[in-house]
């Protein structure tokens, strides 16, 4: 079983991007996560990425997914 | 068939399911989301045995204690329709699917309210958003309009004021807000604020460009050069699903009387939804518990 590359584009204050994090650790999956408050381009990688300005974004592998969507983190999680 | 369908998955949808849990019903509880409007706030302070707590986190210890109960979840499904045919209701989600149950309990909460003007839904995510505290960070550097006269736009454009290059405060009506957050906004040198202006148009290519509004005073257009729009004008309820089956108030809210019955025999309402005064957590998970050991009640009854 390959481990999926989580990442993670989030702000600190965003409550639905705390709750998107707290699940992947509760599921104990690492992910990298990029602060699009702090970060300018990885705020432009974001948006050019997903093409809205909306967070979080959870990209697993190649899947992009916008907002805290459990059902679809774990249909993509799932090996 | 369900004794019990909860309808919403916020404080009060999650109370209710735990209370009916725990008089045994047979209980199903369909949300669109877990926490409601609770993932639209920063912190509570104001929520027994928490003296300052995450939304967020609330909400996990929220779902974590549902989730010890033996009640099925359907999370990530909408009801978009109820009726009750000879005796039992019928919950029909956006995919068709249909849920059957003997009592029914609403606790949908409310949504934000949209400005209904051009070029709004399309660039929904694309600079305009309805969650100043998720994305507004996203905008910093940025020149943004906050829309709305209360607490909440004023918050926002307090909050905005220290990240972005500049920020236009657009409100319909005088400032309602509180004037001690309003007297904050004076101390900022890169806002402007629209009173009695009407919002007409946002415009863009791929993202938010403008917005043209209106000053309602002297009938003149204005175009603002933004590319962040924060909407923050209010919320309205998520009723929809029931405005064939009861009469709505005038603010699209669900009347019930103090033990959460609706007009309807066996379809209770809870939380945001209603037109129960004041909309706080703790109050919509009192009113939740309240509706299921009716619900229970009603059950009883029939049997």
């Amino acid at each position: 079983m390959t481990e999926k590359k989580v990442t993670i584009y989030s702000t600190p204050t965003c409550p639905f991007c705390k709750r998107a994090k707290t699940y992947l650790s509760g599921k104990g999956i690492s992910y990298t996560d990029n602060n699009v408050a702090q970060d300018k381009d990885k705020a432009k990688e974001m948006v050019r990425l997903s093409g809205q300005m909306g967070v979080p974004v959870i990209i697993i592998d190649d899947e992009i997914i916008v907002g805290f969507n459990q059902t679809l983190l774990d249909k993509l999680l799932a090996v | 068939m369900y004794e019990l369908i909860i309808i919403g998955g916020g404080p009060a949808g999650l109370a209710a399911g735990i209370y009916a849990a725990r008089k045994q019903l047979k209980t199903l509880l369909i949300s669109s989301d877990i926490g409601g409007q609770v993932n639209w706030t920063l912190g509570v302070e104001n929520y027994l045995g928490y003296q300052f707590i995450e939304g967020a986190e609330l909400i996990d210890k929220f779902s974590a204690q549902a989730s010890q109960y033996p009640i099925e979840q359907k999370i990530g499904e909408k009801i978009t329709k109820l009726d009750k045919v000879e005796g039992i209701f019928e919950a029909e989600t956006e995919s068709g699917e249909k849920y059957l149950a003997q009592t029914i309990i609403l606790a949908t909460g409310k949504k934000p309210r949209k400005l209904n003007i051009p070029g709004e839904d399309k660039y929904i995510g694309k600079g305009v958003t309805y969650c100043s505290i998720c994305d507004g960070p996203v905008f910093s550097g940025q020149r943004v309009a906050v829309i709305g006269g209360g607490n909440s736009a004023i918050e926002a454009a307090l909050d905005m004021v220290k990240i972005a290059e500049h920020v236009d405060l657009v409100s319909l009506t005088p400032l309602t807000g509180d004037v001690i957050l309003a007297n904050k906004l004076s101390d900022a040198s890169n806002l402007n604020i629209f009173t009695e202006c009407q919002t007409e148009k946002i415009e863009g290519h791929d993202f938010v460009q403008g917005l043209i509004i209106k000053d309602l005073k002297s009938g003149t257009g204005k175009r603002l050069e933004v590319s962040g729009i924060l909407i923050e004008i209010g919320l309205i309820p998520n009723s929809e699903q029931v405005k064939n089956l009861v009469k709505l108030n005038k603010m699209g809210e669900v009347p019930i009387n103090c033990s959460c019955e609706t007009e309807i025999p066996g379809l209770y309402a809870a939380g945001d939804v209603t037109n129960a005064p004041e909309k706080q957590i703790v109050i919509a998970a009192g009113e939740g518990a309240k509706a299921a050991l009716q619900a229970q009640r009603y059950l009883q009854r029939l049997s």
